[in-house]
């Protein structure tokens, strides 16, 4: 009954971050082109069809989408001296953090909906929904739970601080999980390095629901996906119970 | 049943004790002030208290509630409004109250009927649907302290409500802290402003050093102390030094065109004041004798100028 009534609470927590950091024009267009962008900075020249790029750019905009606020949101609490108000109220902080968690996921997964949409009256065929629409499900709550991981360390109340480092796990993650070269024709160390990737296996699981074809087995996808969605969750939970006192300082 | 049980409670930082042990009680329906320079440990021990940091040692219990085993249970027990705190101000004042009591799990019913009536009862009922980016200082400590009350709760914590407000607002938090007492809520609250803690608290408590320096009635600690004053002017002027030089003086202050002595036998230092002015040939154009403040026993227990010791 008290879970159940925390678990209210952390809806309650993503709904105000929807309204207080996702429903913005500018955050929603950066979700939408910044990772078509960083795409095409990649493919442009490279003679590759909509159904080539299809895994890469599904990746990239659940990727991007779902880690875009996250990490800003507790030090943007704490500079707006707002995160003691809602640490004193009767809210456990794994409920508070879940609800932030809840609020990328949902930001990611209806911006990906769009490029999905568009891909789709490209010509891109997906095969296997099922399997997509579950990869593209854990993928976002795997992601959103990486970005309030992201925003632990340090406990600052500087927003911008906090969005540099994140780029730093960021970027290079996209750069090692196929999103450009799969993961079949990568070097051996360059596959041991895509193989601690969440997005690599998505982005497998995306290159099988339209070819058939993956590199990891779907249940490998499917349960490393799972696994490091509940992983990034419970960290983030310790480690921001540990840290949260010397954000509030 | 106390409303606050606070029994040796501890925090410490690093090297260094923030809050030493402390105890005290605060009765239901009681307002008690805490009070304590910067640094003293004050804010640290509202932190606690209201589960935002947890104690190293002790235990504080709300209505019951111990705030490290059920910190949950004695949040729900409280109102706070915390020193550092702010609205969204994204969000309109009506739609910040709606979040707090879905927070606190306030029925949809009750905390509309509740947040109608505390936005009407401080004044921002005509602004409910406003941002609160576009409120003033006090229209936003207002909304807060609204937001604090949306669960009404058994216990309202207060971190220095008043601090930095117009006069209006100010006055307005008073009287709404007086009529909540008066139906039943407890109120502890901090305040660097001795008139406040004077106004409106039963008891008061002095924190210094992360140690209790005094717990009583503001009139018994003025009783309990150890001097008084003596303000006086004369038709001329004299220096200071002069009646420093009276043997039962501890200390003299200069205020405009009167001098505020601080004494300990105040018969002895009248007769002390009459010998010099006759000898100076001098006037007394005013002579008060003045219990200590509130603000005065502040100062002799946390050890800033304490008077007579300079």
């Amino acid at each position: 009954m008290h879970q159940l009534e925390q678990l209210q609470r952390s809806f309650v927590v993503a709904r105000k971050d929807v309204w207080i950091y996702y429903a913005k024009g500018p955050v929603m267009v950066f979700g939408l082109i910044f990772p078509l962008f960083l795409l095409m900075a990649f493919t442009i020249g490279r003679n590759m069809t909509v159904k080539d790029l299809f895994p890469g750019l599904m990746g990239m905009a659940i990727f991007f989408t779902s880690t875009a606020v996250g990490p800003a949101i507790l030090p943007w609490e704490a500079r707006s001296k707002t995160l003691e108000r809602l640490v004193s109220s009767p809210v456990e902080v794994w409920a508070l953090l879940l609800g932030d968690v809840f609020a990328s996921f949902v930001f990611g997964l209806l911006i990906s909906i769009i490029p999905l949409a568009i891909a789709i009256l490209m010509g891109v065929d997906v095969l296997y929904l099922m399997v997509f629409g579950s990869g593209m499900i854990l993928a976002t709550f795997c992601f959103a739970s990486l970005s309030i991981l992201l925003s632990v360390y340090p406990p600052t109340d500087v927003p911008a601080t906090v969005m540099m480092l994140s780029s730093l796990v960021r970027f290079p993650l996209v750069f090692i999980s196929g999103v450009f070269i799969p993961v079949e024709e990568m070097p051996d160390w360059a596959r041991t390095i895509a193989s601690a990737s969440p997005l690599t296996y998505f982005i497998d699981l995306a290159r099988y629901s339209t070819t058939g074809i993956s590199y990891y087995s779907i249940p490998t996808d499917l349960g490393v996906l799972t696994a490091l969605a509940l992983l990034f969750l419970v960290v983030s939970i310790k480690l921001h119970e540990r840290f949260l006192p010397q954000r509030l300082s | 049943m106390e409303a606050i049980e606070v029994d040796n409670l501890t925090k410490r930082y690093g090297g260094s004790t923030a809050v030493d042990s402390i105890s005290f009680k605060v009765e239901e329906g009681e307002i008690f002030g805490f009070l304590g320079p910067n640094g003293s440990g004050k804010s640290t021990t509202i932190r606690m208290l209201t589960g935002i940091i947890k104690p190293d040692g002790g235990t504080a219990v709300i209505m019951g509630h111990d705030i490290k085993k059920d910190a949950i249970r004695a949040k729900q027990a409280m109102g706070v409004v915390p020193e550092m705190s702010n609205a969204y101000v994204e969000l309109s004042a009506w739609n910040n109250l709606m979040l707090m009591g879905e927070l606190y799990g306030v029925p949809k019913r009750d905390r509309e009927e509740r947040a109608k009536e505390l936005l009407k009862q401080f004044g921002l009922y005509d602004r409910k649907e406003s941002p609160a980016r576009g409120f003033s200082k006090g229209m936003k400590q207002r909304l807060i302290l609204c937001m604090a009350l949306i669960n009404q709760p058994s216990v309202l914590v207060l971190d220095e409500p008043t601090s930095g407000l117009d006069v209006e607002s100010s006055r307005l938090i008073k009287d709404v802290i007086r009529e909540l007492n008066r139906a039943g809520t407890t109120v502890f609250l901090t305040t660097h402003n001795m008139e406040d803690a004077s106004q409106l608290c039963e008891r008061i408590a002095i924190i210094n050093r992360g140690v209790i320096a005094a717990i009583d009635r503001p009139e018994g600690l003025k009783q309990a102390a150890a001097f008084q004053s003596i303000e006086l002017s004369f038709n001329r002027t004299v220096f200071a030094e002069d009646l420093s030089n009276f043997s039962c003086v501890k200390e003299v202050k200069k205020m405009g065109d009167k001098f505020r002595l601080y004494v300990e036998d105040v018969d002895l230092t009248m007769d002390c004041i009459m010998d010099y002015a006759r000898s100076h040939d001098l006037k007394i154009v005013a002579l008060n004798t003045l219990a200590p403040s509130l603000e005065d026993i502040f100062v002799s227990l946390t050890h800033k100028n304490k008077p007579g010791e300079d």
